[in-house]
């Protein structure tokens, strides 16, 4: 024994002691092996207590040896690697690397001296439900006491900055998915490889081997470990084969769909690390065979959480596969024959095994034998009814299930084995239903419901060479049932097997007294077997709310060792059978998934893709203030240097009335409509007429949803006679679309036209103002702009700056304004032909704030802003563009009564008492603000601008009643109410004499 | 996520998929014959089965066809996948 590692054993185990492996633990240095996991190694270095309770600040200690760990959990750190922090990492899963420094997460200010280790003095006090109950008053109490609660209960730190790794997803597809890499998967991964299937097999390890890691056990007479490395090489040969280790499936969906977490580097020394932290695998598979092994359950005992308390499986884990000691003097405490191999284990690896404290009467079976040739002393018919040893165990209390007969003994290490646990977890989330079985004393998978089967421990076969048999079974069928060749019966090795995991079926809570106040269940949480007793007497009947109220089950390692031991409890306090009261929900994912990986490479630039108009670059160079509208980057205002938002909008405004406005439409939706039917499809999507439209006239037009609402807008033009442009709203385009094929196809397929979206084929110039048409025609040659052959509403085609053109002869600002399309591609060098004739026509550009600006002096709409899917064409008065003529898509809702309702809230425009006073957008609107509360609400604004053109500030809002009201108060964020006159939302050249000049 | 089978494309995720609910509902032909409660019902009411269920799909980021498709809505399985006639 080497003197760093006082609890090394000499031999054994499948560490590397050629590699010794640095690391610190709460600043302290130790020193470890490769192949050692962070609880190993500090197992090996005799740290015992490496955390304190969540509740009850008891210190504690290692329980299991994989991801069932409830205790062990540790915020992990990697010397002179910033930033990358695993907060709340179970120290049985972590590999060890060099550099690597832990922190236990509970344990506020220290190990040794727990600021709240008194707390666990407070008894009863901290029981179920307890924090629900207490610190509910005083309210306003509610934050400190939740800042101290959660100091004291530890969690993990979250890192401060951005997350320096990289993370990555990956589709695959195979015939066969095998889950666990244990003997049944390993049997089933050969089998189905063996009959050509394709096979992905996923193994949570660094090593294949499953629970054989943990074990010494025999296949064939040799030892199992030689079986094990037969089969890796195998797998290897296997072309069609693709074996993840380290990769845990954690989700099982619809259809076959897994998904499983590969962890690609987090083993490797930092200079070593390429490539992805981690993996997300999306597996889509034909067939599944579920071998995820079992999980050991405690027994529930008083005072069974101190540390060196394990499960056996876990301290024969330790000495097997780590060549740990995880102590000097072992008492075993079982139910069943599984603890009785890992006491067998603990005698060969030189720990002196004080005892096998067996609650059945005539325990053991065959390997009864054997432990009295080792020469341990048997307690049959006993149990432990209590623990000793302030920070670690010294000493148990062993007595007849009478009670009678009590005996100390002493030890420091407790291996304790309720039975064990099939893991379910994959089963249940694939829909199956999960039922007891009485004999086994376990849940076992139910009916399957996908096209999955179970093989080994997780279906509850335990004996290592039925294992093996299940899963060459399990993946000879699934390969035939994916349409490959049978490879027939596989011979299976023989085993060593004897005894049996069957327990006592009996669940119960050992103690010297009758009510045991730290009995506990579910340990990251602290919920002892007493607050399950208090749920029921409060009346709690569902497993699930008793889990919400105990918090059983809540914790990172969500109850994996607890649930089981909770739910039977939870029955015997009910007096029903744990068939009866059933197990709660299995959520993916099986074990946490870091935020990292859940997003992949979906981050940052590569979160959304961002769209951007030909002339985008031009906006940049020119200072543009940006904003995003749905995936587009628009320029939201051209700020001179040092000018703020308000005067640069102001700036633009004005110009875009009185010389000529520059602006980029590129962004609405473009979308183009061919066929013969295409005007009698516009018939019934609009609400307005299209047959009587003219070739190269346009036509603004509204689209309702089937309920009536308004659901988008925007100009379509006749472009031929077959053929329409139709323009969306730059948000709206993509749904606008699926909304026209969806009617065409489900609904009317007789109709002969076809869409097609062209918003990234056009770029859009919008040019306004009073000396727009000046410029047109000093780059547009061809086309006659005069006012009476190019009239408001028309299009025509050309030429334009020497390249293609549609030029759109309408406006959003009111002003004489013209769009000109030109091809994509050619966007920005019309562009530039225009901006070379600043100072010619006094030339400004303009973004979305003073467009949103020009249109609110108009009175037009956006739709979104003053509509929210449940205002009709009649709320914004524009019952003119509802055709009387024909049916159109929503036209019979807006006859509903509730349509009717005269009350209903129309579109209206505000001009505050104070000009100067601009509202807050969404500021509530009413008519009597010192009155009686709740004061009713009869409105809200939907838009508000200061007005450069006006003078004043203006608004648009949706009031109840609308212009009956002449006078209603905008309620503040400050307090304040402002009276505001009610007005027509018109505020500009109500005649609209301007935009047909 | 979901197996669906397009008409047009074949086997694909439910991401590339738009759910359009509810199959073979036809929009009334004169619906100012209805009366109030009539046309709500074609709004508004929609099965919802425990078992199978006919339903719209739009293969939306794909070929943009609807398609009809009878599925359980208990065990997500696709029975059937049908063209709209
Ligand atoms: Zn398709």
């Amino acid at each position: 024994m080497s003197i760093s590692q006082p609890f090394r054993l000499v031999g054994g185990g499948r560490i590397d002691r050629r590699r010794r492996v640095d690391f610190r633990f709460n600043g302290l240095r130790f020193e470890g092996y490769r192949g050692d996991t962070l609880a190993s190694a500090l197992l090996a270095n005799g740290v015992r207590t490496v955390g304190r309770s969540i509740k009850y600040h008891r210190p504690r200690g290692f329980v299991g040896s994989g991801a069932e760990e409830p205790n062990g959990i540790f915020t992990v750190r990697h010397t002179g690697v910033e930033g990358s922090t695993i907060p709340h990492a179970p120290g049985t899963v972590v590999e060890l690397v060099e550099g690597l420094e832990a922190h236990a997460v509970n344990g506020w200010p220290s190990l040794r001296f727990d600021f709240a280790g008194g707390l666990q003095w407070l008894g009863g006090m901290l029981s179920a439900g307890f924090y629900y109950k207490t610190f509910m008053w005083p309210r306003a109490a509610w934050h400190w006491y939740e800042w101290a609660i959660r100091r004291m209960a530890g969690n993990g730190r979250a890192p401060d900055g951005p997350d320096p790794d990289r993370y990555d997803k990956r589709n695959a597809f195979c015939d066969v998915l095998v889950v666990g890499g244990g003997p049944a998967g390993l049997a089933a991964s050969l089998a189905a490889a063996r009959a050509g299937a394709r096979v992905i097999l996923a193994d949570d390890q660094p090593e294949l081997g499953g629970s054989l890691l943990g074990a010494r056990r025999q296949l064939g007479g040799k030892p199992a470990f030689a079986w094990v490395a037969n089969c890796a090489a195998a797998l290897a040969d296997e072309p069609e084969v693709t074996v993840l280790s380290r990769t845990t499936a954690f989700g099982f969906y619809d259809h076959g769909f897994v998904a499983a977490l590969e962890r690609c580097t987090d083993h490797l020394p930092p200079p070593r690390r390429r490539g992805p932290r981690e993996r997300v695998w999306r597996i889509r598979a034909r067939r599944v065979v579920l071998a995820a092994g079992a999980t050991e359950r405690p027994l529930v005992f008083e005072n069974n959480d101190r540390p060196g308390i394990m499960l056996a499986g876990a301290a024969a884990a330790y000495v097997n596969r780590y060549g740990v000691a995880p102590g000097r003097r072992a008492v075993v405490f079982t139910n069943n024959d599984s603890a009785w191999r890992a006491a067998l284990d603990l005698v060969e690896a030189k720990i002196e095994v004080a005892a096998i404290v067996d609650v059945r009467p005539e325990p053991g079976g065959a390997l009864a034998a054997r432990a009295e040739a080792a020469g341990i002393p048997v307690l049959a018919g006993h149990a432990v009814v209590d623990t000793q040893g302030r920070n670690a165990l010294r000493r148990v209390r062993a007595a007849r299930l009478d009670g009678s007969g009590a005996r100390n003994l002493d030890c420091d290490l407790l291996a304790v084995s309720g039975g064990w646990n099939p893991n379910l977890h994959l089963h249940a989330q694939s829909g199956g239903r999960p039922r007891f079985d009485e004999t086994r004393g376990c849940f076992l998978p139910g009916p399957p419901v996908q096209a999955e089967t179970g093989a080994g421990a997780c279906r509850g076969t335990f004996r290592l060479d039925a294992c093996v048999r299940e899963g060459a079974q399990a993946g000879r069928e699934a390969a035939l049932a994916a349409g490959f060749r049978d490879v027939g019966v596989i011979s299976a090795p023989s085993t060593d097997e004897e005894g049996t995991t069957d327990p006592d079926p009996a669940w119960a809570v050992h103690s010297r007294r009758p009510r045991p106040r730290r009995a506990f269940v579910d340990f990251q949480n602290d919920a002892t077997a007493a607050d399950l007793a208090l749920a029921v007497r409060e009346g709690f009947e569902s497993i699930e709310h008793i889990k919400r109220y105990t918090l059983l089950g809540f914790g990172t390692d969500q109850g994996k060792t607890g649930n089981v031991n909770g739910m039977a409890l939870a029955a015997g306090a009910l007096g029903r059978s744990p068939a009866q009261v059933g197990t709660t929900t299995f959520r993916p994912p099986y074990t946490p998934v870091t935020f990292g990986a859940a997003a992949g490479l979906a981050t940052g630039e590569l979160h959304d893709p961002l769209r951007v108009t030909p002339m985008h670059e031009w906006h940049e160079a020119q200072g543009a203030v940006f904003e995003p509208v749905g995936q587009w980057l628009r320029p939201w205002y051209f700020p001179k240097p040092g000018e703020e938002m308000r005067a640069a909008v102001a700036r633009e405004c004005l110009a875009a009335r009185e010389g000529v406005g520059l602006f980029d439409a590129s962004t609405l939706g473009k979308i183009d409509l061919q066929g013969p039917d295409a005007a009698v499809f516009l018939d019934r999507i609009y609400t307005n007429d299209w047959s009587s439209l003219a070739i190269g006239r346009c036509r603004y037009g509204l689209m309702l949803g089937e309920d009536g609402m308004v659901m988008d807008d925007g100009v379509t033009a006749r472009l031929g006679e077959h053929h329409y442009l139709m323009t969306t709203t730059t948000g709206g385009a993509a749904h606008v679309l699926g909304w026209l094929e969806r009617w065409r196809q489900t609904e009317w397929p007789e109709l002969r036209v076809r869409f097609t979206s062209v918003t990234d084929q056009w770029a859009t110039i919008g040019v306004a103002g009073p000396r727009s048409r000046d410029l047109v025609a000093s780059l547009c040659e061809e086309i006659d702009l005069g006012p009476e052959s190019f009239r408001f509403m028309e299009f025509r085609e050309g030429v334009f700056a020497g390249v293609p053109c549609r030029i759109f002869r309408i406006s959003f600002t009111g002003e004489l304004s013209f769009e000109i399309n030109v091809p994509a591609d050619y966007g920005r060098y019309a562009w530039d032909r225009i901006v070379e004739r600043t100072e010619e026509f006094s030339i400004t550009p303009y973004g979305t704030e003073t467009m949103h600006v020009l249109r609110a002096e108009k009175g037009f709409i956006v739709v979104g802003q003053e509509t929210d899917g449940s205002v009709t064409p009649v709320d914004l008065g524009m019952e003119w563009i509802l055709s009387k003529k024909k049916d159109f898509i929503g036209r019979r809702s807006l006859a509903r009564s509730d349509c009717r309702r005269p009350d209903r809230r129309r579109l209206v425009g505000l001009a505050a008492a104070d000009p100067n006073e601009v509202l807050p957008e969404g500021a509530q609107l009413v008519d009597e603000p010192f009155t009686f509360l709740p004061v009713p609400m009869v409105g809200y604004v939907t838009s508000s601008y200061w007005s450069p053109n006006l003078g004043r500030s203006i608004a648009l809002a949706l009031v109840a009643g609308g212009r009956d009201r002449s006078r209603v108060f905008a309620a503040l964020e400050d307090g304040r109410f402002v009276p505001v006159d009610v007005v027509s939302p018109v505020f500009l050249d109500p005649r609209g004499e301007r935009q047909r000049g | 996520m979901l197996l669906i089978e397009c008409p047009w494309c074949g086997p694909r995720d439910e991401s590339e998929f738009s759910y359009g609910g509810e199959a073979h509902i036809v929009r009334p032909p004169e619906p100012d014959r209805l009366t109030d409660e009539e046309w709500a019902d074609y709004l508004f009411m929609r099965k919802n089965p425990r078992g199978r269920h006919l339903e719209q799909w739009c293969h939306a980021h794909g070929c943009r066809q609807w398609f009809n498709a009878e599925r359980d809505t208990v065990t997500s399985e696709i029975v059937r996948i049908y063209r709209v006639e």
